[in-house]
Protein backbone atom coordinates (compact mmCIF):
# COMPACT_ATOMS: atom_id res chain seq x y z
CA UNK A 1 0.00 0.00 0.00
CA UNK A 2 2.49 2.55 1.08
CA UNK A 3 4.59 1.67 -2.07
CA UNK A 4 1.90 2.54 -4.28
CA UNK A 5 1.32 5.65 -3.04
CA UNK A 6 5.00 6.58 -2.56
CA UNK A 7 4.55 5.82 -6.34
CA UNK A 8 1.83 7.90 -7.40
CA UNK A 9 3.73 10.77 -5.40
CA UNK A 10 6.67 10.44 -7.01
CA UNK A 11 5.17 9.72 -10.67
CA UNK A 12 3.23 12.66 -10.09
CA UNK A 13 5.94 15.26 -8.66
CA UNK A 14 8.09 14.18 -11.04
CA UNK A 15 5.54 15.09 -14.14
CA UNK A 16 4.30 18.10 -12.43
CA UNK A 17 7.84 19.55 -11.75
CA UNK A 18 8.89 18.57 -15.61
CA UNK A 19 6.04 20.75 -16.84
CA UNK A 20 7.13 23.47 -14.34
CA UNK A 21 10.32 23.32 -16.29
CA UNK A 22 9.70 24.06 -19.21
CA UNK A 23 6.55 26.45 -18.79
CA UNK A 24 8.40 28.81 -15.69
CA UNK A 25 9.40 32.25 -16.91
CA UNK A 26 12.39 32.56 -15.23
CA UNK A 27 15.23 29.63 -16.15
CA UNK A 28 16.69 30.05 -11.94
CA UNK A 29 12.90 28.45 -11.62
CA UNK A 30 13.27 26.16 -14.32
CA UNK A 31 16.36 24.91 -13.06
CA UNK A 32 15.01 24.44 -9.42
CA UNK A 33 11.95 23.02 -11.29
CA UNK A 34 14.61 20.55 -13.05
CA UNK A 35 16.00 19.66 -9.40
CA UNK A 36 12.96 18.62 -8.17
CA UNK A 37 12.07 16.59 -10.81
CA UNK A 38 15.37 14.97 -10.25
CA UNK A 39 15.03 14.05 -6.94
CA UNK A 40 11.58 12.43 -7.32
CA UNK A 41 12.63 10.21 -10.23
CA UNK A 42 15.48 9.50 -7.83
CA UNK A 43 12.52 7.76 -5.79
CA UNK A 44 11.19 6.47 -8.53
CA UNK A 45 13.90 4.33 -9.16
CA UNK A 46 14.59 3.52 -5.42
CA UNK A 47 10.93 1.70 -5.39
CA UNK A 48 12.33 -0.06 -8.45
CA UNK A 49 15.05 -1.29 -6.53
CA UNK A 50 17.57 0.59 -8.53
CA UNK A 51 19.54 2.05 -5.87
CA UNK A 52 22.78 2.70 -7.40
CA UNK A 53 21.25 4.70 -10.18
CA UNK A 54 18.84 6.71 -7.80
CA UNK A 55 22.02 7.53 -5.75
CA UNK A 56 23.87 8.10 -8.90
CA UNK A 57 21.33 10.58 -10.10
CA UNK A 58 20.76 12.28 -6.85
CA UNK A 59 24.92 13.12 -7.22
CA UNK A 60 25.64 13.62 -10.69
CA UNK A 61 22.37 14.97 -11.66
CA UNK A 62 21.52 17.50 -8.87
CA UNK A 63 24.83 18.08 -7.31
CA UNK A 64 26.94 18.17 -10.53
CA UNK A 65 24.42 18.82 -14.01
CA UNK A 66 21.98 21.35 -11.91
CA UNK A 67 24.46 23.66 -10.45
CA UNK A 68 26.11 23.60 -13.95
CA UNK A 69 23.27 24.84 -15.12
CA UNK A 70 22.54 26.96 -12.23
CA UNK A 71 25.53 28.53 -12.80
CA UNK A 72 25.34 29.56 -16.35
CA UNK A 73 22.04 30.99 -15.59
CA UNK A 74 23.02 32.77 -13.32
CA UNK A 75 26.54 33.85 -14.56
CA UNK A 76 25.30 34.57 -17.97
CA UNK A 77 23.46 38.44 -18.22
CA UNK A 78 20.31 37.48 -20.40
CA UNK A 79 17.11 38.93 -21.18
CA UNK A 80 15.07 36.20 -21.15
CA UNK A 81 11.55 38.12 -22.10
CA UNK A 82 12.73 38.69 -25.51
CA UNK A 83 13.60 34.99 -26.01
CA UNK A 84 10.36 33.86 -24.87
CA UNK A 85 8.84 35.61 -27.57
CA UNK A 86 8.19 32.80 -30.24
CA UNK A 87 6.60 30.94 -26.97
CA UNK A 88 3.03 31.38 -27.81
CA UNK A 89 3.27 31.20 -31.74
CA UNK A 90 4.81 27.28 -31.04
CA UNK A 91 2.32 26.48 -28.39
CA UNK A 92 -0.23 24.89 -31.33
CA UNK A 93 2.60 23.15 -33.18
CA UNK A 94 4.28 22.06 -30.17
CA UNK A 95 1.28 20.34 -28.07
CA UNK A 96 -0.08 18.87 -31.44
CA UNK A 97 3.67 17.52 -31.83
CA UNK A 98 3.61 16.34 -28.28
CA UNK A 99 0.16 14.91 -28.23
CA UNK A 100 0.84 12.75 -31.34
CA UNK A 101 4.28 11.27 -29.40
CA UNK A 102 2.45 10.26 -26.64
CA UNK A 103 -0.18 8.37 -28.33
CA UNK A 104 2.29 6.74 -30.11
CA UNK A 105 4.15 5.80 -26.80
CA UNK A 106 1.49 5.13 -25.03
CA UNK A 107 0.09 2.52 -27.59
CA UNK A 108 3.63 1.14 -27.99
CA UNK A 109 3.88 0.36 -24.01
CA UNK A 110 0.45 -1.02 -23.65
CA UNK A 111 1.45 -3.55 -27.08
CA UNK A 112 4.24 -4.45 -24.30
CA UNK A 113 1.58 -6.82 -23.24
CA UNK A 114 1.19 -8.51 -26.44
CA UNK A 115 4.21 -9.81 -27.01
CA UNK A 116 4.80 -14.05 -26.27
CA UNK A 117 5.98 -14.40 -22.14
CA UNK A 118 9.16 -13.92 -21.67
CA UNK A 119 10.39 -14.05 -17.50
CA UNK A 120 8.33 -10.84 -16.85
CA UNK A 121 6.34 -9.85 -13.55
CA UNK A 122 7.98 -8.86 -10.79
CA UNK A 123 11.67 -10.25 -10.01
CA UNK A 124 11.91 -12.03 -6.50
CA UNK A 125 14.34 -9.68 -4.50
CA UNK A 126 17.87 -10.17 -5.31
CA UNK A 127 20.40 -12.59 -3.10
CA UNK A 128 22.85 -10.10 -3.25
CA UNK A 129 22.68 -5.99 -3.02
CA UNK A 130 21.86 -4.14 -5.81
CA UNK A 131 25.02 -2.17 -6.29
CA UNK A 132 27.20 -5.29 -5.52
CA UNK A 133 25.38 -7.25 -8.70
CA UNK A 134 25.57 -3.97 -10.83
CA UNK A 135 29.57 -3.64 -10.05
CA UNK A 136 30.12 -7.51 -10.78
CA UNK A 137 28.27 -6.81 -13.97
CA UNK A 138 30.38 -3.46 -14.91
CA UNK A 139 33.91 -4.78 -14.19
CA UNK A 140 32.93 -7.87 -15.85
CA UNK A 141 31.30 -7.52 -18.64
CA UNK A 142 30.88 -4.27 -19.74
CA UNK A 143 34.75 -3.22 -18.58
CA UNK A 144 35.52 -1.86 -22.00
CA UNK A 145 32.24 0.17 -22.27
CA UNK A 146 32.81 1.46 -18.80
CA UNK A 147 36.71 2.58 -19.79
CA UNK A 148 35.02 4.65 -22.85
CA UNK A 149 32.46 5.97 -20.74
CA UNK A 150 35.52 7.58 -18.39
CA UNK A 151 37.25 8.46 -22.19
CA UNK A 152 34.18 10.26 -22.65
CA UNK A 153 33.98 12.08 -19.79
CA UNK A 154 37.69 12.98 -20.55
CA UNK A 155 37.13 14.61 -23.75
CA UNK A 156 33.88 16.39 -21.85
CA UNK A 157 36.28 18.05 -19.55
CA UNK A 158 38.73 18.73 -21.59
CA UNK A 159 36.63 20.32 -24.61
CA UNK A 160 35.09 22.11 -21.66
CA UNK A 161 38.05 23.88 -20.21
CA UNK A 162 39.60 24.37 -24.29
CA UNK A 163 36.27 25.86 -25.23
CA UNK A 164 35.38 28.41 -22.24
CA UNK A 165 39.10 29.36 -22.02
CA UNK A 166 40.73 32.79 -22.48
CA UNK A 167 44.05 34.29 -21.78
CA UNK A 168 44.42 37.85 -20.25
CA UNK A 169 46.14 39.77 -22.05
CA UNK A 170 47.78 41.42 -18.20
CA UNK A 171 49.50 38.96 -16.73
CA UNK A 172 53.05 38.09 -16.67
CA UNK A 173 53.76 34.25 -17.08
CA UNK A 174 57.22 32.90 -15.84
CA UNK A 175 59.57 32.75 -18.65
CA UNK A 176 61.65 29.65 -17.66
CA UNK A 177 64.12 29.35 -20.67
CA UNK A 178 65.45 33.22 -19.53
CA UNK A 179 66.01 31.93 -15.88
CA UNK A 180 67.85 29.37 -17.19
CA UNK A 181 69.91 31.44 -19.64
CA UNK A 182 70.97 33.44 -17.32
CA UNK A 183 75.07 33.26 -16.17
CA UNK A 184 76.08 34.85 -13.12
CA UNK A 185 78.88 37.34 -15.04
CA UNK A 186 75.75 39.10 -16.59
CA UNK A 187 73.32 38.98 -13.47
CA UNK A 188 75.54 40.16 -10.43
CA UNK A 189 78.10 43.33 -10.59
CA UNK A 190 80.45 43.68 -8.13
CA UNK A 191 81.32 47.18 -7.33
CA UNK A 192 83.20 49.03 -4.87
CA UNK A 193 82.00 52.48 -4.87
CA UNK A 194 84.04 55.38 -2.78
CA UNK A 195 82.68 57.00 0.39
CA UNK A 196 80.48 59.92 0.53
CA UNK A 197 79.74 59.35 -3.68
CA UNK A 198 77.26 56.83 -4.24
CA UNK A 199 76.86 54.86 -7.50
CA UNK A 200 75.36 54.73 -10.73
CA UNK A 201 73.11 51.95 -11.47
CA UNK B 1 -0.61 -2.60 -8.14
CA UNK B 2 2.33 -0.93 -9.71
CA UNK B 3 3.13 -2.77 -12.88
CA UNK B 4 5.47 -1.95 -15.72
CA UNK B 5 2.98 -0.25 -17.42
CA UNK B 6 2.71 2.59 -14.86
CA UNK B 7 6.81 3.03 -15.16
CA UNK B 8 6.65 3.17 -18.92
CA UNK B 9 3.59 5.78 -18.92
CA UNK B 10 5.75 7.84 -16.46
CA UNK B 11 8.38 7.83 -18.52
CA UNK B 12 6.67 8.76 -21.75
CA UNK B 13 5.07 11.45 -20.35
CA UNK B 14 8.16 12.86 -19.06
CA UNK B 15 9.60 12.44 -23.04
CA UNK B 16 6.50 13.78 -24.48
CA UNK B 17 7.23 17.02 -21.84
CA UNK B 18 10.87 17.31 -22.94
CA UNK B 19 9.68 17.12 -26.75
CA UNK B 20 7.38 19.80 -26.46
CA UNK B 21 9.83 22.13 -24.32
CA UNK B 22 12.21 22.15 -27.05
CA UNK B 23 9.31 23.07 -29.70
CA UNK B 24 7.98 25.81 -27.13
CA UNK B 25 11.13 27.54 -26.27
CA UNK B 26 13.00 27.64 -29.95
CA UNK B 27 14.76 30.54 -28.72
CA UNK B 28 16.44 29.69 -25.46
CA UNK B 29 19.00 27.29 -25.54
CA UNK B 30 19.55 26.92 -21.55
CA UNK B 31 15.50 25.56 -21.64
CA UNK B 32 16.26 23.76 -25.12
CA UNK B 33 19.60 21.68 -22.77
CA UNK B 34 17.32 21.05 -19.60
CA UNK B 35 14.68 19.30 -21.98
CA UNK B 36 17.38 17.24 -23.25
CA UNK B 37 17.82 16.35 -19.61
CA UNK B 38 14.45 15.22 -19.24
CA UNK B 39 13.97 13.31 -22.11
CA UNK B 40 17.35 11.13 -21.55
CA UNK B 41 15.83 11.05 -17.70
CA UNK B 42 12.65 9.55 -19.25
CA UNK B 43 14.55 7.36 -21.39
CA UNK B 44 16.69 6.34 -17.78
CA UNK B 45 13.39 5.56 -16.45
CA UNK B 46 12.46 3.38 -19.05
CA UNK B 47 15.73 1.63 -18.75
CA UNK B 48 15.58 0.82 -15.44
CA UNK B 49 12.01 -0.51 -15.50
CA UNK B 50 12.54 -2.89 -18.00
CA UNK B 51 15.70 -3.82 -16.06
CA UNK B 52 13.69 -4.48 -13.00
CA UNK B 53 10.46 -6.25 -14.56
CA UNK B 54 12.66 -8.46 -16.44
CA UNK B 55 15.37 -9.23 -13.81
CA UNK B 56 18.48 -8.42 -15.99
CA UNK B 57 21.06 -5.92 -14.57
CA UNK B 58 22.04 -4.57 -18.17
CA UNK B 59 19.39 -1.83 -18.43
CA UNK B 60 20.86 -0.32 -15.42
CA UNK B 61 24.34 -0.29 -16.62
CA UNK B 62 23.01 0.86 -19.62
CA UNK B 63 21.44 4.01 -17.74
CA UNK B 64 24.61 4.55 -16.18
CA UNK B 65 26.19 5.07 -19.77
CA UNK B 66 23.15 7.37 -20.60
CA UNK B 67 24.08 9.52 -17.28
CA UNK B 68 27.35 9.38 -18.36
CA UNK B 69 26.61 10.73 -22.26
CA UNK B 70 24.15 13.32 -20.63
CA UNK B 71 26.52 14.76 -18.35
CA UNK B 72 28.91 15.11 -20.87
CA UNK B 73 26.97 16.35 -23.56
CA UNK B 74 25.86 19.43 -20.67
CA UNK B 75 28.71 20.17 -20.09
CA UNK B 76 30.10 20.75 -23.38
CA UNK B 77 26.46 22.24 -24.60
CA UNK B 78 26.84 24.93 -21.61
CA UNK B 79 30.80 25.58 -23.03
CA UNK B 80 30.02 26.51 -26.15
CA UNK B 81 26.90 28.39 -24.95
CA UNK B 82 29.36 30.45 -22.91
CA UNK B 83 31.73 31.53 -25.48
CA UNK B 84 28.16 32.00 -28.04
CA UNK B 85 27.50 34.31 -25.58
CA UNK B 86 30.49 35.98 -24.99
CA UNK B 87 31.10 37.00 -28.76
CA UNK B 88 27.96 37.26 -29.48
CA UNK B 89 25.67 39.02 -26.08
CA UNK B 90 22.76 36.80 -26.78
CA UNK B 91 22.06 33.51 -26.61
CA UNK B 92 19.32 33.33 -29.18
CA UNK B 93 19.38 30.24 -31.22
CA UNK B 94 17.70 32.13 -34.35
CA UNK B 95 20.99 33.84 -34.49
CA UNK B 96 23.42 31.20 -35.03
CA UNK B 97 22.91 30.66 -39.07
CA UNK B 98 24.66 33.97 -39.01
CA UNK B 99 27.75 32.90 -37.94
CA UNK B 100 29.12 31.91 -41.68
CA UNK B 101 31.93 29.59 -40.24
Amino acid sequence: MIAILAFYLFAVLTVASAIAVIFARNPVHSVLWLIVAFFNAAGLMLLLGAEFIAMLLVIVYVGAVAVLFLFVVMMLDIDFATLRSGFSRNLPFGIIIALVLLGEIIVASSAWHARPVLGGGQVPAAKIPNIVALGQLLYSRYLFAFEIAGLILLVAMIGAIVLTHRSRRDRRPQKISRQIARRPDEAVKIVNPPVGEGMKL
Amino acid sequence: MIGLTHYLIVGALLFTIGVLGIFLNRRNVILMLMAIELILLAVNINLVAFSAYLGDLTGQVLAMFVLTVAAAEAAIGLAILVIFFRRRGSIAVDDVNRMHG
